[in-house]
C-alpha cells in the first residue's frame, strides 16, 4: 500500500524558559524521532498514556504545533515548510476531530452556521446549504439540528457535529484525536461505527489517537504504541494484541479488564510498578527501563531503536535480541 | 444483617419551584466485605445514591423518601453532628479527581492525620506512626519524608494512593469509591484497583465501586447493580449477569463495548438515542425510546422491580434467538 503521509524522524520539545530574560532553561521532549507512514485508506492508530506524545504528535501533523526536527511527507511535499496561503490546500485534505465536541465548536454558532463557516472559508464551489444538509445527514442527523445550538445538544450529537465539520471539504486525511473517549459508552459505539461507515463509504485515512486500547484496536488496521515520546512497537491490530512483544505493550494490554468476569478470574495480570517519569527529565537510554521487567545493564545505557520483526511487525527493545 | 442496606431511597432536585426526581427509589443491599459495583452512564443516579449515603448532598437536592440502613440504624434521621461521625470512621469515601478531594494547602501529613486523631483518638505521635504505615500500605515509598509534602508534590496516581490512605486511616467497614480511577492511565489504574482489592479483601472492608467500565466491574466486583435514569434496572452476580443479561439496557451495554478478547471483526451494536435526561418526562420504562423489544406496556407502565430485574419483558435465551 502506498504511503499518503510519511513523518519522518519528528521531534518535538517545548523550551521551558525563566528568569527576567526568558533564557531556556530546560525542554519537554513530549515527541522524540518519530519515524511512521501513514497508509492510504488505513486507519492507524496511536496509543499510550499521558505524557506519551501522542496529541502532541497529532498536533504537529495538523500543523498546530512546529517540530523540532524532522520532516513530514504528504503527497509529495514537505508540508512543515507551509506557510499562510499556502497551508490552505492542506488544510482542507487534512480534517481533524477532536475529544471535547463542547470546547471545540463555537457555542454561539448554530451547527448550521459552524459548518457554512467551514465551507465559506474555504470558498466551497457547490450549494452551502444543500451541503450543510448532506453533511447533517451524512452524520446521522436530522435538518433540524442546523438550527440547534451545542448547548442545545447532547454529548453525541455534538461530536456528530464535530465529525461533519471534519467532512465539509472532502479531506483525505482525518485526525481524531481522541473522538470518543468523553462520551458514554451507548453513544461512544454510535460514534465508532459512524467513523468505521464513512470512512468504507469515503475512502478515508484516519490517524486516530486514543488510550482506550479496545477502541483503538476495535477501529484501526494498525497500531503505534507510544510510551514518553517514542514509538515503542507497530504492527497490525491483530497482531500487535496476539502477540505483543515490547513490554510496555504487554503491560498496557495486561492492565485492561475485560468485560467477562468469568475470563478476568482465570486471568493473571501483573500490574506494572512505578509511575510514569516527567518528559522534562526522561530516564537515559530506554525511556521504559525504569518500569521494565526484562531491564538488562544496556537498557540503561543505549537507546534501542525500531526493529523490524516481521514485515509489518516493529518493536524498539533490547531484550528481543535475548528472547530470539 | 447486611452492613448497608438501602431502601427505596428516592433523591429529587428543586429548582424553579418543580421537582425533578433524580433516584427513584432505589434499593440494595451489601454485606460486610463484599465488593458491589454500581454501573451506568451520566444521569443514571449512580453517584448521587451515594453521596446520599454519606450525607453529602448539595442544598438543592433532598432525599424524599426511603431509608438508609447502616448496620441497622437509619441514617437518615441521624443529626448533622452524628452522620459526621460514621462518615470517616464507619464509611469513608474516594472520589475521582485526587487533586480536588485533597486540601492544596496542607501537608499529606496533617491530611491523613487528622482523620487518625479525630475518628480513633490517638495522640499526635501515635497517628503519625499509623499515617506513616498507612503510607506504606499503599505503596507511598519513603512515607516518612512524603508526610511533609503537599498535593501538589504528588502525581494523580500518588494522590489517589493517599486518598486510599485517608479512606482507610480509621479502618472503616465500607469505602464507597467513585469512578477512583477515571481520571488516571490504565497501568496507574490497574495499580490503585488491584490496591483497593487488597485493602479491602486484608481488612474485611465492604466496597461500593461505582465505575461506567464494564471491564472494571468484571474484573473487581462480586455482584452489580446495572443502574438506568435514577433507577436500578438489573442487579445480582456479576457472573451471571455478564453471562445473560435480563434487561435489555444491561444487554445493550455488553454488545456496545469494543473487546480485546473478540474478533476485531464482530460490529459493535450501540443502542439507539442517548441517555434518559433526567429532567425530561419519561412515560412508563425510562428504557423505552430505546430498546429494541418496546412494546405498548412498556409505554405506558413502569416495570415493578421484581427478582432483580425491572423489566415487563426480561429477556430469556429463547426470546433473544426470536430477534
Amino acid at each position: 500500500m502506498e504511503a499518503l503521509m510519511r513523518i519522518e524522524g519528528v521531534s518535538v520539545h517545548f523550551p521551558v524558559r525563566k528568569g527576567l530574560l526568558q533564557r531556556q532553561v530546560a525542554a519537554v521532549r513530549a515527541v522524540e524521532n518519530v519515524t511512521l507512514e501513514l497508509r492510504k485508506g488505513e486507519a492507524l492508530g496511536l496509543v499510550g498514556e499521558s505524557g506519551c506524545g501522542k496529541t502532541t504528535l497529532a498536533r504537529t501533523v495538523l500543523r498546530l504545533v512546529e517540530p523540532t526536527e524532522g520532516a513530514i511527507w504528504f503527497d509529495g511535499q514537505n508540508i512543515t515548510d507551509l506557510k499562510g496561503k499556502g497551508l490552505a490546500p492542506y488544510r482542507r485534505r487534512v480534517a481533524a476531530i477532536f475529544q471535547d465536541p463542547f470546547s471545540s465548536l463555537n457555542p454561539r454558532m448554530t451547527s448550521g452556521q459552524i459548518l457554512t463557516e467551514v465551507l465559506k472559508v474555504h470558498k466551497y464551489p457547490g450549494d452551502v446549504t444543500a451541503r450543510v444538509q448532506e453533511l447533517l445527514s451524512l452524520c446521522g442527523l436530522a435538518p433540524r439540528f442546523a438550527d440547534l445550538f451545542p448547548h442545545e445538544m447532547s454529548g453525541g450529537q455534538r461530536q456528530r457535529v464535530g465529525i461533519a465539520r471534519a467532512l465539509a471539504l472532502d479531506p483525505e486525511i482525518i485526525v481524531c484525536d481522541e473522538a470518543v473517549s468523553a462520551l458514554d459508552v451507548s453513544i461512544q459505539a454510535q460514534i465508532i461505527n459512524l467513523l468505521e461507515e464513512l470512512r468504507t463509504k469515503f475512502g478515508l485515512t484516519y490517524l486516530f489517537i486514543g488510550h482506550d486500547l479496545s477502541v483503538v484496536r476495535h477501529l484501526c488496521d494498525r497500531v503505534a504504541v507510544m510510551y514518553l515520546g517514542r514509538v515503542m512497537e507497530t504492527a497490525d491490530s491483530e497482531e500487535i494484541f496476539a502477540n505483543p512483544r515490547h513490554p510496555y505493550t504487554r503491560a498496557l494490554i495486561d492492565a485492561i479488564p475485560t468485560p467477562d468476569p468469568e475470563g478476568e478470574r482465570g486471568r493473571e495480570h501483573v500490574a506494572l510498578g512505578g509511575e510514569i517519569p516527567s518528559p522534562l527529565n526522561p530516564p537515559s537510554g530506554c525511556v521504559f527501563h525504569t518500569r521494565c521487567p526484562l531491564a538488562m545493564e544496556r537498557c540503561r545505557q543505549e537507546v534501542p531503536v525500531l526493529e523490524r520483526l516481521t514485515r509489518d511487525h516493529a518493536a524498539a527493545c533490547f531484550a528481543l535480541d535475548a528472547e530470539a | 444483617m447486611p452492613l448497608l442496606d438501602i431502601r427505596d431511597l428516592t433523591v429529587t432536585v428543586k429548582s424553579d419551584g418543580t421537582e425533578t426526581t433524580l433516584v427513584d427509589g432505589i434499593s440494595y443491599a451489601i454485606e460486610p466485605g463484599e465488593t458491589l459495583a454500581l454501573v451506568g452512564e451520566s444521569g443514571s443516579g449512580k453517584s448521587l445514591s451515594s453521596l446520599a449515603v454519606m450525607g453529602l448532598l448539595s442544598s438543592a437536592l433532598s432525599v424524599t423518601k426511603g431509608q438508609i440502613l447502616f448496620q441497622g440504624r437509619d441514617l437518615l434521621g441521624l443529626s448533622a453532628e452524628e452522620i459526621r461521625k460514621i462518615r470517616g470512621r464507619d464509611i469513608s469515601m474516594v472520589f475521582q479527581e485526587p487533586m480536588t478531594s485533597l486540601n492544596p494547602v496542607r501537608s499529606i501529613g496533617s491530611q491523613i492525620m487528622e482523620s487518625i486523631e479525630e475518628n480513633l483518638g490517638l495522640s499526635r505521635r501515635e497517628a503519625r506512626d499509623r499515617a506513616i504505615r498507612l503510607l506504606t500500605e499503599v505503596g507511598v515509598a519513603d512515607a516518612d519524608r512524603r508526610l511533609k509534602q503537599y498535593p501538589h508534590h504528588f502525581s494523580g496516581g500518588m494522590r489517589q494512593r493517599v486518598m486510599i490512605a485517608i479512606a482507610l486511616a480509621a479502618e472503616p467497614k465500607l469505602i464507597i469509591a467513585d469512578e477512583p480511577t477515571t481520571a488516571l492511565d490504565v497501568t496507574i489504574q490497574a495499580q490503585i484497583l488491584d490496591l483497593m482489592a487488597r485493602v479491602c479483601r486484608d481488612h474485611g472492608t465492604a466496597l461500593v465501586l461505582i465505575t461506567h467500565n464494564l471491564g472494571i466491574v468484571a474484573r473487581y466486583a462480586d455482584r452489580v447493580n446495572v443502574m438506568y435514569g435514577g433507577r436500578i434496572v438489573e442487579s445480582g452476580d456479576a457472573r451471571a449477569i455478564y453471562a445473560a443479561p435480563r434487561h435489555p439496557y444491561t444487554e445493550g451495554l455488553l454488545q456496545s463495548v469494543p473487546r480485546l478478547d473478540q474478533d476485531r471483526s464482530v460490529p459493535l451494536r450501540p443502542i439507539r438515542g442517548n441517555p434518559a435526561d433526567p429532567f425530561t418526562r419519561i412515560s412508563g420504562c425510562r428504557f423505552h425510546p430505546r430498546c429494541p423489544y418496546v412494546a405498548a406496556t412498556c409505554r405506558s407502565t413502569v416495570p415493578a422491580y421484581e427478582n432483580g430485574v425491572a423489566c415487563h419483558f426480561p429477556l430469556d435465551a429463547s426470546r433473544k434467538e426470536a430477534v
